[in-house]
């Protein structure tokens, strides 16, 4: 379907020594952070992508390239993501229903190999509380309706983010990621 | 804007789908694994499993049966069935389950919803909610309904909005409302219910029970207010295929997602 070989891992050496790495994630932002910093798994995540790698940020997975969230604001010391993405993690308003849950529409802002093959408005699945907002909206690599147009995916040269989840997207999740995969193979 | 769901729901027994279809061309309709996968095909947004084995052997059954679900079905998936337990959610999440669905077990301590929400977010808790219609001596005025638990055979005192909004504060993430008067009878989803209920609470409902045509699916979307509809019968027998149905919404101008995109 999308035939690229991965292993799941939570060791630094594992990470640096990969092509490329996806970075999924469902949870709380601080905990996240806080695990990555403490299984030295943040160095090993900043050199790949340093490094030029292909990487892809699902989720929170994305959330987590920026400094830090909205999230932990009740918390007295809040983790630190890995700042590769500067901008917010802001929390949908209360006139909304949240989390935002369910099929909503993609709309890439410009043609890029990752979006290859899926139309202007694509529908994807996503289950979420908090949006990101770079500062530079180059770092926007398309946008969703939700109340008000948000970024629904970052990109900054091989580093990519997306917000909702290609893994549960059916046909256009399979081919986003299959897209991605085409992105790494043509590192060779 | 999001799509409106359209859920097959299958019942499954000791790891085998328990309702017969009459789908000729699977090799096997009674394995959930593969029915999943034709619903998949042909669009479906979400799937849901509800197991109604109570043994343990059933139980591993099920989780295997999601496992293989799981690695196939690239949509999200709910289990519900028996959930009395974080552990249990939390097996069912490590199988590939995107979403549980608790019924009796959190009408008999609601602390349950709280638990699994703060530790897999409120996403994954689904609250299913059996509902029946109060006979006020035709009085159509202050329509009330009672939640049943135990499938549908106990009577619990409660009433539906008051649980339903006592869920929502709790941490579910969604309801799966089941009118007990609807259901099975083709006539239509009870949609003064629907409309009661997604009145009252922010967080998503999904109808369940009664859908005959085409136009009760539209109505529970459009007068009860419903985010998504749960068939069985209908998908089951053939009568619509999710196409068909997608079709017909999308003209009537509801938002939902193209099959096949």
């Amino acid at each position: 379907m999308v035939s690229l070989k991965a292993i799941i891992t939570d060791h630094p050496h594992e990470i640096a020594a990969a092509k490329a790495v996806i970075f999924p994630g469902v949870g709380s932002f601080n905990y996240a952070a806080a695990v990555l910093r403490d299984k030295q798994l943040a160095k090993a995540l900043l050199e790949v992508i340093a490094d030029g790698k292909p990487f892809l940020g699902i989720c929170l997975g994305m959330q987590l390239l920026f400094s830090q969230s909205e999230e932990a604001d009740k918390i007295e010391e809040p983790a630190e993501g890995l700042k590769v993405i500067t901008g917010e993690v802001k929390r949908f308003p209360a006139t909304l229903r949240v989390p935002h849950v369910g099929w909503n529409k993609v709309n890439p802002v410009s043609n890029h190999p990752l979006f290859e093959g899926l139309t202007d408005g694509a529908y994807f699945y996503f289950t979420h509380s908090y949006y990101v907002k770079p500062e530079d909206n180059r770092h926007t690599l398309a946008l969703t309706n939700y109340g008000f147009s948000f970024t629904s995916a970052v990109i900054s040269n091989n580093l990519f983010g997306v917000q909702f989840h290609p893994e549960k997207s059916g046909p256009a999740g399979l081919r986003l990621l299959s897209n991605f995969g085409k992105i790494i193979a043509d590192q060779d | 804007m999001l799509a409106k769901r359209i859920i097959p729901c299958l019942d499954v027994r000791d790891g085998r789908v328990v309702k017969g279809t009459r789908f000729i061309n699977l090799r096997d309709a009674g394995d959930p694994v593969e029915l999943a996968g034709f619903y998949y095909s042909e669009g479906a947004d979400e799937i849901v499993f509800l197991d109604i084995t109570a043994s343990v052997e059933g139980r591993r059954a099920t989780l295997d049966v999601v496992y293989r679900t799981a690695e196939a079905v690239f949509i999200p998936l709910t289990v519900g069935g028996g959930i009395d337990s974080p552990e249990f959610m939390q097996e069912l999440l490590q199988s590939g389950a995107d979403k549980v669905s608790l019924n009796t077990a959190a009408l008999r301590d609601p602390w349950l919803i709280k638990a699994g929400a703060e530790r897999f977010g409120s996403q994954c808790i689904v609250i299913a909610i059996d509902a029946r219609r109060i006979d006020q001596a035709g009085q159509d005025i202050n329509l009330k309904w009672e939640v049943y638990s135990h499938g549908g055979r106990q009577p619990t005192g409660r009433d539906v909005i008051e649980w339903a909004v006592e869920v929502e504060r709790i941490g579910a993430g969604e309801i799966l409302l089941t009118s007990m008067d609807a259901d099975g009878t083709l006539d239509g989803y009870d949609n003064d219910l629907l409309a009661a209920v997604t009145g009252s609470v922010r967080i998503p409902v999904i109808a369940s029970g009664g859908a005959g045509t085409l136009e009760h699916l539209y109505e529970a979307l459009t007068i009860g207010r419903a985010h998504a509809v749960l068939a069985a019968s209908i998908l089951h027998f053939g009568t619509y295929s999710i196409a068909g149905i997608k079709e017909y919404l999308s003209a009537k101008g509801l938002p939902v997602r193209p099959v096949n995109s």
